[in-house]
């Protein structure tokens, strides 16, 4: 047999003869063209089941053309590589192609799972809601996974999409959605109006109908004239062209998305999809149209299509989709197939018009007639015609055909219009539904407003890119529309079935005219209704073809007007988008990038173990040759508490706040009095949200009169600097202040342990450090290890402690200095974990205690709120809540036995049976503390501190684990903060 | 996605701004002498109309200034943009 | 009134002999009567579940549920479909585990099949302050008699393959939690199930019916002004969530709720290869496999007030990255469609079910993120409401109230910021 037995001898426009490819499908080799679809292939090869349905596992052909394509879904690649759910028609062949049919098992040929159709009339639609509810536990263990198996599409991929993607965005006065005669004509006349355009079209090459069926236009073929317009707008440099390009979506502010393919033959290195996000001044909608079915019984099988797509392949790609064609219509364009058809060499065996009066001569016609039923099951070998006026003793005509060409009529593409919240209008009498008012920066044209002939399409298209460029603030350009002596309306009555049956509406999801019937009948009247209930409309053609006879089925069953039935919302996107291309740069560090402080390099030179702190990364502890992780954490807090150590704190975040009213400004900002710091002091700062919530700390220090340093958590940073921005120009406007967020210019790094005083002596031999010149909580200017920086004394680790920050460029000579002088000191590096332990064993709280719905008093603070009445989140502090009895306060626990640890995320119990109770509080901040010799947790505990001396339970029942402790003061070491003061 | 026009630095996508909410709601100029109710009014009890709404805009990722905006709620059209403090 | 039609693989048979022209509509079309006992506003999954309850658990049937459009229209027919009871405060943790309890007699209830499939609700996460968090979460869930299990990497290794444990990533997993009894169910289902049981026992359910006023007199409520005429109530229950401020606006009553979008998307679909629901806490997304094959991803709030039910492509992008970082197979999918919901964001993240500062109306909203999985309960404790007139335990917590004296819900402890929670 010839490998290509459906390929004409000559034709077709998309393809290059001098090139075949080989490819795969279903593991049978098959030849076609470069320039080929994979639908066009295998029309070519005879193969005629692609895939199989969703529901009943029917056989599935090709139906359509393009993007429209609802049942040849195909799968390429093999194995982890497999990309599922393509439409056959949209796949560009390539050499050496693996494509594979869908949702059947061994093969699409022969598919064990289509013994469900068998069963086909116990599942109606909704069959599911009605059955399955016995016994309970069935429902998991059986009856869904069955369910879920059957269901499901393509396969499902187990490997990462490997491809290259991208996204590019950009602006322009006009985009023009689709390249078909409007598209292009409006195109033109906005470009050479001088307007920056973007022409995006979905296929390889721009011409839009005119790819399937030849058109005339001014004295020349219809192809040729658009080859010469988009060659005059290549040459202009305010056009950018699209091929392969969707414009899927359309969001608010004049917002498009475009989807652009790569090509068969695109260079190494193009992306496979390229997503632009185009913000266009005005939008030309000329999407086109999309043929409708007929709903007859077998209007599945393969070999029934759309009339306009088999004369496409004839035309595009000299593929006959069948060798003798029953071509059945509503409307004039089956005459201009079957003309098409047939000097292509298809055998028309009758062209049945369902309007009375029509007819040619030249081709076998059967007026006021149609198709009653496709005969045969895995590929249609005849069909049943009919009279349509339903006149008694009327008898069906058997015809012996291999292919069925419908054409129900036309469809707008409406989806970008509404998408764009424009609203719609039924036409009666042209079965149309149209868009009307639009919704944004727009103007449909051509077909996808309605106009079918190809003179009124270009100048339709024309005048939307004039009025387009208009409202872009250009000029009307030179010249007049093209015209077309094609001035056939195309329009077509509403008539959609005949006869009983078995008739799709949804191809892709199985749903038939009797499953919408059966809706209707149930209830489920809106039209919304009978789409979630039947699913209609839902499958990746996304209603393209189902949607206008889905209505239409409805209002006739439900007795009420099309115009009032209304349609279902068309969500983006118009056609699917790879996952993949939306997230395009935005995966890992494109997400959140891995910021890492000035002395980094040197932690991981270190061998520091790093723990996530927001986008940072920390060194957590340094790891140490025979000790396990507590130990080497243990054994720098013991280091640090008896000697000296040094911690990387340049994470914090660091605001320099200036101006004539800057205290004033502070005090309302912080809970606690700011004002009367003296310069070169500092203070422990609590900031509370205006809901009495504890917000962040940090420290503040007064450098002068009218400027101040202050510092947030790192975990604060972003939202405190936000806050106080707002309060500047929003709450209190009349401030003169000056808020300058200095985290990117400070780094910062503690000492701390007794001997930090020594250390630093030696290393600012400038700086009086005695107790009395530098006190606690002062500030100071310094030159640190030859570098000019600011030192202050303060403490979170409960030892004598200074805090250096130097510029950041700086950062790492501080850090390696301060090390490499400190050898001689016994300087210890310490991380994160450790300065924990620290901070727990004196009962500083973080985010674990401030967790957003602590008040100051529930953590111990309460006596620091002074600064007034109107600073920020005082007020809240005197709402009945916030200020009752029994509310949870921060307690210390020590565990009793000394060999336990507490495990993450305790409860605190009165019992240690971890049985259903009320708990007392929880664990918020936990670690073993080798000052102490046993596990100690900060928890907040209802009416904790008049149950200091109780013993409580620390409980994890997801980890089997309770121990008991005893309920302390949260201050475990050095409570009267004798070693700071040292 | 809103396409925001700063009066600093032009046309600017969503998201480069932080939202910052209903901007019809005034904090009391003493909120000590406010009573509850006037004050979780103020916290809580904000403007939600579907239409036009006075919201505020952060441009955090350009100028960082605070912008008073006009948009409907069901259109996203905008109105005036200004800044918070001119 | 005729007798339910029950539905059954029996039924199913015979409706095939019969060429399924027998089955009854599930629910009548009536015109409304002058007046009712109760009046629901809202046909979505909580104002049929409240009609339904009240019928059923306190023998008022006079009672009918306005509907603007067409029933389960709103954001019961747009969310993720997520049920599970693993939340953090006491108060939460009971009423969701009462709703739970619910969906799992549901269909049988119903005789409908609302395919609740307790497959497991999964949290994972990547910090020792996460692990912590979810760990006392689900610690406080089992003291409050809720299942609810620790996972280590192996254990989502074996349950959730499709994700990536890899430590090479921006955001490593370390480990993860499970409430086991959570899951998914069909979200038309309910109310489509709710809306049929509802109307066997009496329930007048009338849609294109919109609410215009709300009639009041001497601090009563006495009726509505509807698009089809004024109809007479006795008490008035509003389950409008996405639009109560609108409606509530109606009585003279301000709310402490704010709305906004959120936007979800679903793949096309393509073969089971995940059956648990998983939520990344980094990426503030979730993802699960639909029955009928779609991966449905959802994340957070577009961010800003809105009542457009369109999202923004930014928050589109945000949801896929994280989807394809965190189950990079999932990149070889096309998204098929997104849209949003207009969800009532109250100003602590917790619901509002409570009677009103009007006598006779009372109301439930205010759901944020909670609303479908809450839908049986909500109606359960609304229906109580207004059968009582005051509220159950389970909804006490749920005042307007706590709004004026700091007694709030704060799930998240983000303030009160609509946005934030």
């Amino acid at each position: 047999m010839r490998r290509q037995p459906f390929r004409a001898a000559e034709g077709g426009h998309l393809i290059d003869r001098s090139e075949p490819l080989r490819f795969d499908f279903d593991g049978h080799r098959q030849e076609g063209y470069r320039g080929d679809s994979l639908a066009s292939g295998l029309l070519a090869a005879g193969v005629r089941i692609v895939a199989r349905s969703f529901k009943y596992h029917r056989p599935r052909g090709v139906w359509g053309f393009g993007s429209e394509e609802p049942g040849a879904m195909v799968a390429t690649g093999v194995r982890e590589e497999v990309r599922p759910n393509l439409k056959a028609t949209e796949i560009e062949l390539a050499d050496g192609l693996m494509a594979f049919g869908q949702n059947a098992w061994p093969s699409v040929a022969w598919d064990l799972g289509a013994a469900v159709g068998m069963a086909g009339n116990v599942l109606p639609a909704g069959f599911y809601y009605k059955t399955f509810m016995w016994p309970p536990r069935w429902w998991l263990a059986l009856y869904e996974p069955v369910l879920r198996r059957m269901a499901g599409f393509g396969p499902a991929p187990s490997a990462p999409d490997g491809a290259f993607y991208a996204k590019r965005r950009m602006h322009a006065d006009v985009l023009v959605a689709g390249g078909g005669p409007a598209g292009v004509a409006a195109a033109l006349a906005a470009a050479r109006a001088g307007a920056k355009v973007v022409l995006a079209d979905e296929n390889v090459r721009f011409g839009g109908g005119l790819l399937r069926a030849p058109g005339e236009i001014g004295e020349s073929d219809g192809l040729a004239w658009i080859d010469a317009a988009i060659g005059e707008l290549e040459a202009m440099a305010n056009v950018r062209l699209l091929r392969r390009a969707t414009v899927t979506g359309y969001y608010d502010h004049n917002l498009l998305l475009v989807a652009e393919r790569a090509g068969g033959d695109a260079a190494p290195g193009t992306p496979e999809t390229r997503l632009w996000f185009v913000r266009a001044r005005e939008a030309v909608i000329a999407a086109g149209a999309h043929e409708r079915p007929l709903l007859f019984a077998g209007n599945d099988r393969p070999g029934v299509m759309s009339a306009s797509a088999a004369g496409g392949y004839a035309h595009a790609y000299g593929v006959l989709a069948g060798q003798r064609a029953v071509i059945a219509g509503n409307n004039d364009s089956i005459y201009a197939v079957a003309r098409l058809l047939r000097g292509a060499g298809v055998s028309i065996a009758a062209v049945a018009d369902a309007r009375a009066e029509s007819g040619a001569r030249d081709l076998p016609c059967r007026p006021g007639r149609t198709v009653e039923r496709a005969l045969g099951s895995r590929r249609v070998r005849g069909a049943l015609l009919r009279r349509t006026d339903g006149r008694a003793g009327d008898r069906s005509e058997r015809i012996a055909c291999d292919l069925v060409a419908v054409a129900g009529g036309w469809s707008p593409a409406v989806h970008l219009h509404t998408q764009a919240r424009g609203s719609l209008s039924y036409d009666e009498e042209r079965g149309l539904v149209l868009p009307d008012r639009p919704g944004g920066a727009n103007r449909s044209a051509g077909a996808a407003a309605g106009r079918f002939d190809l003179d009124g399409c270009l100048a339709e298209g024309w005048a939307a890119g004039v009025a387009a460029a208009a409202a872009s603030g250009h000029e009307r350009p030179a010249g007049e529309p093209p015209r077309s002596p094609d001035r056939v309306a195309g329009d077509a009555p509403v008539f959609w079935r005949i006869g009983a049956g078995k008739q799709f509406v949804d191809l892709q999801y199985d749903v038939t005219a009797a499953d919408v019937e059966l809706a209707a009948r149930e209830g489920y009247r809106s039209v919304e209704h009978v789409k979630r209930y039947t699913a209609l409309g839902m499958g990746t053609d996304q209603g393209k073809t189902s949607g206008m006879a889905g209505l239409v089925l409805l209002s006739e069953a439900i007795g009420r007007p099309v115009a009032r039935t209304g349609t279902t919302t068309f969500r983006p996107p118009y056609t699917p988008v790879p996952m993949a291309a939306m997230a395009a740069g935005l995966i890992g560090e494109g997400r959140d990038a891995l910021r890492r402080t000035a002395a980094d390099d040197w932690h991981e030179a270190r061998g520091a173990v790093f723990t996530a702190a927001g986008l940072w990364r920390r060194p957590s502890y340094y790891p140490r040759e025979g000790m396990d992780e507590e130990e080497a954490i243990s054994a720098e807090v013991r280091e640090v508490r008896a000697g000296v150590g040094i911690v990387d704190v340049g994470t914090l975040g660091k605001v320099d706040v200036q101006g004539r009213d800057a205290a004033a400004f502070l005090d309302l900002v912080y809970a606690n009095r700011i004002s009367t710091l003296k310069a070169g002091r500092g203070r422990y700062g609590l900031m509370l949200r205006e809901d009495g919530r504890v917000f962040d700390d940090g420290v503040v220090m007064r450098l002068g009169e009218n400027h101040f340093y202050l510092t947030t958590t790192t975990a604060q940073h972003h939202a405190a600097m936000q806050h106080m921005e707002f309060l500047l120009q929003t709450v209190w406007p009349e401030l003169e202040v000056y808020a300058t967020d200095v985290s990117e210019h400070w780094f910062a790094a503690a000492l701390a342990g007794p001997g930090s005083r020594a250390l630093l002596g030696e290393v600012a031999p400038g700086l009086d450090v005695s107790d009395e010149a530098f006190p606690m909580m002062a500030v100071r200017a310094a030159t640190v290890a030859g570098l000019s920086a600011l030192v202050f004394r303060m403490s979170y680790s409960g030892e004598l402690s200074y805090e250096i920050a130097a510029p950041a460029d700086h950062g790492l000579a501080l850090w390696t200095r301060l090390l490499t002088a400190g050898r001689e000191h016994g300087l210890t590096p310490y991380g994160t974990e450790a300065m924990g332990v620290m901070r727990i064993e004196k009962g500083h709280v973080t985010h674990a205690e401030a967790d957003g719905r602590t008040t100051p008093d529930d953590l111990g603070l309460g006596r620091m709120v002074n600064a007034g009445r109107r600073s920020i989140g005082r007020r809240s502090l005197d709402l009945p809540a916030l200020c009752r009895k029994g509310r949870q306060q921060l307690v210390g626990l020590a565990v009793i036995d000394p060999e336990a640890r507490i495990p993450p995320g305790c409860q605190v119990a009165e019992r240690d049976d971890m049985r259903p109770a009320a708990p007392l509080g929880h664990v918020t901040s936990f670690c073993y503390s080798p000052t102490l010799g046993r596990a100690i947790a900060l928890a907040l505990v209802e009416n904790g501190r008049s149950r200091i001396g109780q013993t409580v339970y620390v409980a994890s029942p997801v980890t089997g684990l309770a121990m008991a402790a005893e309920i302390v003061p949260p201050v475990f070491y050095d409570a009267e903060g004798t070693r700071l003061r040292g | 996605m809103l396409l925001i026009p700063c009066p600093f630095c032009g046309d600017r996508d969503e998201t480069e701004f932080a939202y910052g909410g209903d901007a019809g709601t005034e904090r009391p100029a003493d909120p000590g002498a406010a009573t509850d109710e006037a004050w979780t009014d103020y916290l809580c009890f904000h403007d939600n109309p579907k239409g036009p709404h006075r919201e505020f805009w952060f441009h955090r990722d350009g100028c960082r200034r605070w912008l008073t905006v006009e948009r409907d709620t069901h259109t996203h059209e905008l109105g005036a943009v200004r800044l918070s403090r001119p | 009134m005729a007798a339910m039609q029950r539905y059954s693989i029996f039924s199913l048979l015979r409706g095939a002999l019969s060429g399924h022209r027998g089955w009854q509509p599930a629910w009548r079309a009536p015109e409304p009567k002058s007046s009712y006992d109760v009046v629901i506003v809202g046909g979505g999954g909580h104002g049929l579940a409240t009609a339904y309850y009240l019928a059923r658990n306190h023998g008022i049937a006079n009672v009918a549920v306005l509907e603007r459009g067409w029933i389960g229209g709103g954001n019961t027919g747009r969310n993720t479909t997520i049920v599970r009871s693993n939340y953090l405060l006491p108060e939460n943790q009971r009423f969701y585990e009462h709703s739970l309890k619910l969906w799992e007699g549901l269909s049988r209830d119903l005789n409908y099949n609302v395919m609740f499939s307790p497959r497991g609700v999964i949290n994972v996460f990547h910090t020792d302050a996460q692990r912590d968090y979810w760990i006392r979460r689900h610690n406080g869930m089992r003291y409050a008699g809720i299942d609810a299990e620790l996972l280590t990497r192996s254990d989502l290794a074996r349950l959730v393959p499709a994700l990536d444990l890899s430590p090479a990533i921006r955001h490593p997993i370390v480990g993860g939690v499970i409430q086991p009894r959570g899951g998914v169910a069909r979200h038309d289902a309910v109310a489509w199930g709710y809306a049929r049981a509802a109307d066997a026992l009496g329930v007048d359910i009338i849609q294109d019916c919109e609410v215009t006023g709300i009639d009041i007199q001497a601090g009563r409520v006495t009726g509505l002004q509807t698009s089809r005429g004024p109809i007479g109530a006795g008490r008035v229950g509003l389950a409008v969530a996405g639009h109560s401020s609108r409606l509530v606006e109606m009585a003279g009553i301000r709310l402490p709720i704010e709305t906004h979008l959120l936007t979800a998307t679903v793949s096309e679909p393509v073969k089971p290869f995940m059956d648990k629901v998983v939520s990344v806490a980094a990426a503030h997304v979730y993802v699960s496999q639909t029955d009928k094959g779609e991966v449905l991803i959802g994340g957070t709030l577009d961010g800003y007030n809105s009542w457009s039910q369109r999202g923004s492509p930014a928050r589109l992008e945000d949801i896929l990255s994280a989807a394809c970082e965190y189950f990079p197979r999932v990149s070889r999918l096309r998204q098929l469609r997104h849209w949003a919901g207009v969800m009532d964001m109250s100003m602590d993240g917790s619901p509002i079910i409570a009677r009103l500062p009007v006598e006779g109306l009372a109301m439930t909203g205010g759901w944020c993120y909670g609303g479908f999985k809450a839908t049986p309960a909500s109606g359960w404790c609304l229906a109580w409401t207004l059968a009582n007139d005051a509220p159950h335990a389970l909804n006490a917590p749920f005042s307007l109230e706590r709004f004026r004296t700091g007694a709030v819900l704060d799930e998240n402890g983000a303030g009160p910021v609509a946005w934030g929670h």
